[in-house]
């Protein structure tokens, strides 16, 4: 149900979509959704690790959207979020998951095709 | 949709899991309003267990559940549950909830994380759903996703804290392999172990290419249970532990009345027949006439229109009947009435305990009285020794608790001795009744002998009887002792034949000397009587005789009175003779 949701986050998202090419990764917008638990720890340290990340790597060309799932459950059970801190990429395409604190950037780098460029 | 709940003082300790045999191991179910940590390997029957603790919650202790799926898609795990004839889609409509939990293939992990998310949803869940059951199936796949056993701990205490809060009957299923104590796998559950209110451990080996499944609880915070493995089948309606009788369970009724045994004669060798409820062992050699006599106690169950099961783990139903068509027992009439019921399972392998679950529900679905199994001594078949026994036990534990007239014929191995007389399931030391056959061969032949080794609380003679089977039945016949040495068959036939003629040259003389003694008599009493006659004569002649002296002399007197008159004599004449 939750992939259900996203997929049309996308469709809705989709005009907007910009070719990928990787020389084009810097003028795109990335959109991220970050599921916390209110003031858990591992919650506190992803949203600041994301904060950094994306002040590094994607100055001006990103969105958080921070959803805390204590808050709205149903929308974590709509949305398939089950462990926390969950950080949704939404755009560019396609939808992704990272789940964890963000403590480790490669993964991240990896996921988002930023690897060569931040090297 | 909120249900009524009960004071917390006066709500039941345990939640029933509907899974036979459990309920009574652990005196009740799983710890209500806690958390119980199921263990198994792959295979094992956790999702089975799991399952079938939810269904049984809405279906029959209106108790909603949730099952949470971290490694199969629920969707395959209704599909796969479908074949316990649970109903499980009505049931997801309002009672059951399956959420799907599983950490998708193409999550990227990056850090530490928690499930404070999906507690938080599954929150929504139970309030919206009343739930009172929640299963988090495969809880490992989860763990193993954190980086050190830190996280793991403190995940697990969340949830286990969770459950607490909310209230719920949590079951918590994980892989754990092998032997329990040197897994090395189990050290991330051992904390778990230490932490939750119940943990079960499965347990799933082969033995000899035949799979045994156990079932252990290892510890129940406040509650008795039984410490020992049990071992359990997955059958066609879910887990079925096999318990031997607990100690609180009270006694059956037991009956006074008498069963025919279908020999008339061997129904008076035991006092008026086995009785009812009782479990009758026939052991012997192979082709001694154990298949015969339990053929002969099937009938006369089914004569008095009782319900009876037949087992045969040695031939086709059918054959069977056919074969004891042969010494006039007719089966097959009661078959097609659907008094009697031939299960054939010749060809069926698996645990001791899989048949016996497989005999229990047949005969429960057939309602049987009376229950043959022919030979039982299959239980013991490869792989089963061990298990065997305790399968026995329960077999017949259970017979006795339904009331089931049971016979069971067990094959003796050739080459133990009949003296120890043990079978191999010991099955003999349970047994009420036992009966043994065996050969005697003498003078060329080969002859059937039957005896009672035991009969409890029946008064049963202790002599051996020679078995006929003929095309008009089975017959016991007395046997002849002759010299110290037993005869049967032809000797037997001979020496009472040699009796017979004896017999009627015995009486042939005895009458011959009765009419001449009658002849004797006859002369000596007519002799008696011609000597009375002639007794009788002189008699009269000495009476005669008397007569006439008497008559004379008075003559004679009166003739000298005369004389003196007449000469007028004086007094002083000499007197003449």
């Amino acid at each position: 149900m939750g992939a259900r949701a996203c997929v049309n986050f996308v469709a809705l998202t989709s005009p907007s979509r910009q070719p990928s090419e990787p020389a084009m990764n810097r003028r795109r917008m990335f959109n991220f959704r970050l599921y916390v638990a209110d003031q858990t720890q591992n919650s506190v340290q992803a949203q600041a690790n994301l904060a950094e990340f994306c002040r590094e790597y994607l100055p001006d060309c990103h969105h958080i959207e921070v959803v805390d799932v204590l808050r709205e459950p149903r929308r974590a059970l709509d949305d398939g979020i089950f462990m926390t801190p969950t950080l949704v990429v939404l755009a560019p395409p396609p939808v992704r998951r990272i789940v964890g604190t963000l403590s480790q950037t490669l993964p991240l780098l990896q996921t988002l095709k930023l690897g060569t460029q931040a090297a | 949709m909120k249900l009524a709940r009960p004071a917390f003082g006066e709500k039941p300790a345990k939640a029933p899991t509907g899974i036979t045999g459990f309920d009574d191991i652990t005196a009740g179910g799983l710890p209500r309003g806690r958390s119980t940590l199921l263990l198994g390997g792959p295979g094992s029957g956790k999702t089975i267990f799991a399952a079938q603790f939810l269904v049984h919650g809405a279906q029959h202790a209106n108790e909603p559940g949730i099952f949470v799926a971290f490694e199969e898609a629920p969707r395959q795990i209704v599909l796969n549950m479908s074949g316990f004839g649970w109903k499980l889609e009505q049931l997801q409509r309002r009672k059951l909830f399956f959420l799907d939990a599983r950490p998708m293939p193409e999550l990227i992990q990056s850090g530490s994380f928690d499930l404070s998310g999906m507690l938080a949803a599954l929150a929504v869940k139970v309030a919206q759903m009343g739930a009172r059951r929640i299963v988090f199936d495969a809880l490992d796949i989860v763990l193993a996703l954190l980086p050190d056993a830190a996280a793991k701990r403190r995940e697990v205490y969340r949830l286990h804290e969770w459950l607490l809060q909310h209230e719920l009957t949590g079951l918590i299923t994980a892989k754990h392999g092998g032997d329990e104590a040197t897994s090395s796998g189990l050290q991330q559950f051992d904390f778990m172990q230490f932490m939750v209110d119940c943990a079960v451990i499965l347990n799933h080996r082969v033995d000899q290419g035949v799979s045994q499944r156990n079932l252990r609880v290892q510890k129940y915070r406040g509650s008795s249970f039984s410490e020992d493995e049990s071992p359990f089948v997955i059958g066609s309606s879910g887990f079925d532990v096999a318990i031997a009788r607990t100690l609180g369970r009270a006694d059956t009724a037991v009956s006074t009345e008498r069963v025919s045994s279908g020999v008339a004669r061997l129904d008076t060798m035991l006092g008026g027949g086995y009785y009812r409820g009782a479990n009758i062992l026939i052991t012997g050699f192979p082709g001694t006439a154990k298949t015969t006599l339990s053929g002969a106690f099937a009938e006369a169950a089914c004569k008095r229109g009782e319900r009876t099961m037949f087992v045969s783990f040695d031939s086709d139903g059918s054959e069977v009947m056919r074969n004891l068509t042969s010494v006039g027992i007719h089966l097959s009439r009661f078959e097609k009435t659907g008094l009697l019921r031939m299960i054939s399972a010749r060809t069926i392998t698996g645990s001791a305990e899989t048949l016996l679950v497989r005999i229990k529900s047949l005969a429960r679905e057939h309602r049987a009285r009376c229950l043959v199994i022919d030979p039982v001594s299959t239980l013991s078949k490869a792989g089963n020794e061990l298990t065997a026994h305790g399968v026995a036990e329960r077999l017949i534990d259970w017979s006795k608790a339904d009331g089931i007239t049971l016979v069971c014929t067990s094959l003796l191995d050739e080459m133990s001795s009949q003296a120890s007389g043990s079978t191999p399931l010991q099955i003999s030391t349970l047994a009420d009744t036992w009966i043994h056959l065996n050969y005697l061969v003498q003078a060329g032949e080969r002859n059937r002998g039957m005896s009672i080794i035991k009969s409890r609380g029946t008064a049963h003679s202790n002599q051996v009887r020679e078995l006929i089977l003929s095309n008009s039945g089975v017959t016991l016949a007395d046997i002849y002792t002759a010299g110290g040495e037993v005869l049967m068959g032809t000797l037997r036939w001979e020496k009472e034949s040699a009796q017979r003629v004896a017999d009627e040259i015995d009486e042939v003389a005895r009458q011959l000397r009765r009419v001449s003694l009658d002849a004797e008599e006859a002369v000596l009493e007519v002799r008696v009587k011609s000597l009375q006659t002639e007794l009788m004569a002189k008699q009269v002649e000495k009476t005669l005789l008397d007569r006439t002296t008497q008559s004379r002399e008075g003559e004679l007197a009166r003739g000298r009175t005369r004389m003196r008159e007449l000469r007028g004599a004086d007094v002083a004449v000499p007197a003449a003779k």
